[in-house]
């Protein structure tokens, strides 16, 4: 899709969201009607989106629950260590909805961003998410997550508590709880320290978010031994939400207005939580036993390589009986 | 007298130092024997040829050598047979990402691997297992969609067949090239894990250096019985990105096999010699789908 028709198709989503939400931005429609004429559009490069994705204003995990949730009442700390405050979950009302929500926090503030560790967390932080997971599955709720990190904290604490072992257990216990799951990649999903909460039925993404397995500068100082060529490894490691679409990681984009999510955090929330309503929808019908088995089915299908293509559906059709 | 000392001193940590660099970016240590005529760790003399009957462990430090899997194949499984699995998944290029073909290709070349991984059934000590070996001669034992797949078929067919699933892990991580297919192989495989578990058949994990990122941080610890080789590197971020955020010097033995045993993380730390015994007296006393298995 050519910018301009990417544009335009924007301005007609806006257009009826004003008109159905009774919304006055009809300075916005103006401004991209005149942008869309003068025809000075280019298309968003995977820095560009990097870049939003780490914008200070950049509404996080708190914002949306503020936004979409009607009422939430936060819980503390992991049984064994800690509270680790860099993940913050709960208990939510989706109108009569009981839900339990839980995702990376990032400091609004130098202050926040120092007691919040720039959302980057520790085993603690990931034990608390399980902890969660597990009592929501207990008392059948349904499970929203939110991911926004570079990546989990690498630190000498970390290490000691176990920080492998922490993800590692997210990973196996998501990938089988009995109640459904939908993970949204907000702004920056990094690594295993994203993924450690991002194993769900359905996963969507921000349209400006990145989701890799590693941050742009990390590739770059591998690869080209120069963290400074960051742009260039944003490009290659395919790290959008088109990209991930495209490879069928992800379920959908959630598009943000134009010039970044922070411009209009509640357009943003309001999609969000239309995709929560219409996800959940779906997902409370099936029986917990199918949920899980077509959550192990998403991921066994997952990856890429040669092997003659008859083979390898007989190995799934073994697995699954597909 | 107090210059030679001093002299021996620094010869004796020097060459450690410039050692440890050169195994972080996977250098063959047989080289240095061959060259030195001597090991690597303690500098004692030590002969190239003879290192093959003490399983490539020093005499003198216990200093365990990296091998590769068909080696490790050798010294571990009855009469070196091993009937391999998913022998013929290859690897292609997902994100077109530069230069990858090429980097596999060479891989091949120096590694004799298809990947960085073989998974195959085998005995040892005469009990039917499942066994996969890593293999960090192949791009740093990286993690991409066929490592992901090739573990997760010899996890499967460990549940189908009812057999124990034995991992030796040995991994820089997970491989980038393959950008989000290889992060997702850190799911894929744990799900793997929890239909094992389902099944009530055993993991068991061997620990060898080094294993980091993506690797410890699903299968690996995920084990019933995780066991670690001596002194082995053991840990999710790399010492040089730790040193890079925290600003400090890490301490003596950090991230090393008996580090991870006093935080808790791994069961026993074995040497290479008892590895047979110590997986043999597992097996017997893990059997699959016994009473109270789920």
């Amino acid at each position: 899709m050519s910018s301009n028709e990417h544009l335009s198709k924007k301005l007609g989503e806006l257009k009826s969201l004003a008109e159905r939400e009774k919304l006055d931005i009809s300075e916005d429609i103006s401004r991209l009607e005149a942008k869309l004429k003068s025809g000075k559009t280019a298309p968003s490069s995977a820095w560009r989106r990097v870049e939003l994705a780490r914008h200070p204003s950049r509404p996080g995990t708190l914002d949306y629950i503020e936004r979409i949730f009607d009422d939430f009442v936060e819980l503390h700390g992991d049984r064994c260590f800690g509270d680790d405050p860099a993940i913050v979950g709960g208990i939510a009302m989706f109108g009569t909805q009981p839900v339990t929500v839980f995702g990376h926090q990032k400091g609004r503030n130098m202050k926040e961003n120092m007691r919040r560790n720039y959302g980057l967390a520790l085993p603690e932080g990931y034990r608390k998410a399980l902890r969660l997971a597990k009592q929501a599955e207990k008392f059948g709720r349904p499970i929203v997550s939110f991911v926004d990190t570079q990546g989990a904290f690498p630190g000498i604490a970390s290490e000691e508590r176990g920080i492998s072992e922490a993800i590692a257990r997210n990973l196996k216990e998501f990938s089988t709880l009995r109640v459904p799951i939908i993970c949204f990649i907000l702004g920056e999903g990094g690594s295993g320290g994203a993924l450690g909460i991002a194993v769900g039925d359905e996963v969507y993404m921000l349209e400006n978010a990145w989701y890799s397995v590693i941050t742009p500068e990390g590739c770059a100082s591998i690869l080209f031994r120069d963290a400074s060529k960051a742009k260039q490894a944003a490009e290659v490691l395919k790290m959008t939400a088109p990209d991930l679409l495209g490879y069928d990681i992800v379920d959908g984009i959630i598009y943000e207005p134009i010039g970044g999510a922070h411009t209009d955090p509640d357009f943003t929330a309001s999609k969000i939580k239309l995709q929560i309503a219409d996800t959940l929808s779906r997902l409370m019908l099936k029986a917990p036993q199918q949920l899980v088995r077509d959550r192990s089915m998403r991921l066994q299908k997952i990856g890429v390589f040669a092997e003659a293509r008859e083979r390898r559906q007989s190995f799934l059709r073994r697995l699954f009986g597909v | 007298m107090i210059r030679l000392g001093l002299r021996r001193f620094l010869n004796r940590v020097k060459p450690r130092e410039t050692w440890d660099e050169a195994k972080i970016a996977g250098r063959d240590e047989r080289i240095f024997v061959e060259n030195k005529k001597s090991c690597p760790a303690c500098h004692k003399g030590l002969d190239a040829a003879e290192l093959e009957q003490t399983l490539y462990v020093c005499p003198f430090c216990n200093h365990h050598f990296r091998i590769t899997p068909w080696e490790r194949i050798r010294f571990t499984v009855d009469g070196g047979v091993f009937q391999e699995i998913a022998g013929k998944v290859e690897s292609s290029n997902p994100l077109a990402f530069p230069d990858y073909e090429s980097k596999v290709a060479e891989a091949r070349e120096k590694s004799g691997m298809s990947e960085a991984v073989v998974t195959g059934r085998c005995k040892i000590e005469n009990r039917d297992v499942i066994m996969a070996v890593m293999a960090f001669t192949f791009m740093g034992g990286s993690m991409g969609s066929v490592v992901g797949e090739k573990i997760t078929r010899a996890m499967l067919e460990g549940a189908r067949q009812e057999l124990p699933v034995i991992i030796y892990t040995c991994s820089g991580g997970a491989r980038m090239q393959e950008g989000i297919f290889s992060l997702m192989q850190m799911a894929k495989t744990s799900n793997a894990a929890a239909l094992l578990e389902e099944k009530g058949v055993p993991l068991f994990i061997v620990i060898t250096d080094p294993t980091y990122g993506g690797t410890t941080a699903s299968f690996t610890m995920l084990g019933d019985v995780i066991l670690a080789e001596p002194d082995a590197l053991i840990g999710f971020a790399g010492p040089r990105v730790i040193e890079g955020t925290i600003k400090q010097k890490l301490p003596e033995g950090f991230q090393r096999s008996e580090f991870l045993l006093q935080k808790g993380f791994v069961d026993m730390v074995v040497e290479r010699k008892d590895l047979r015994r110590t997986l043999a007296f597992l097996i017997d006393t893990h059997s699959p789908n016994a009473k109270g298995a789920r």
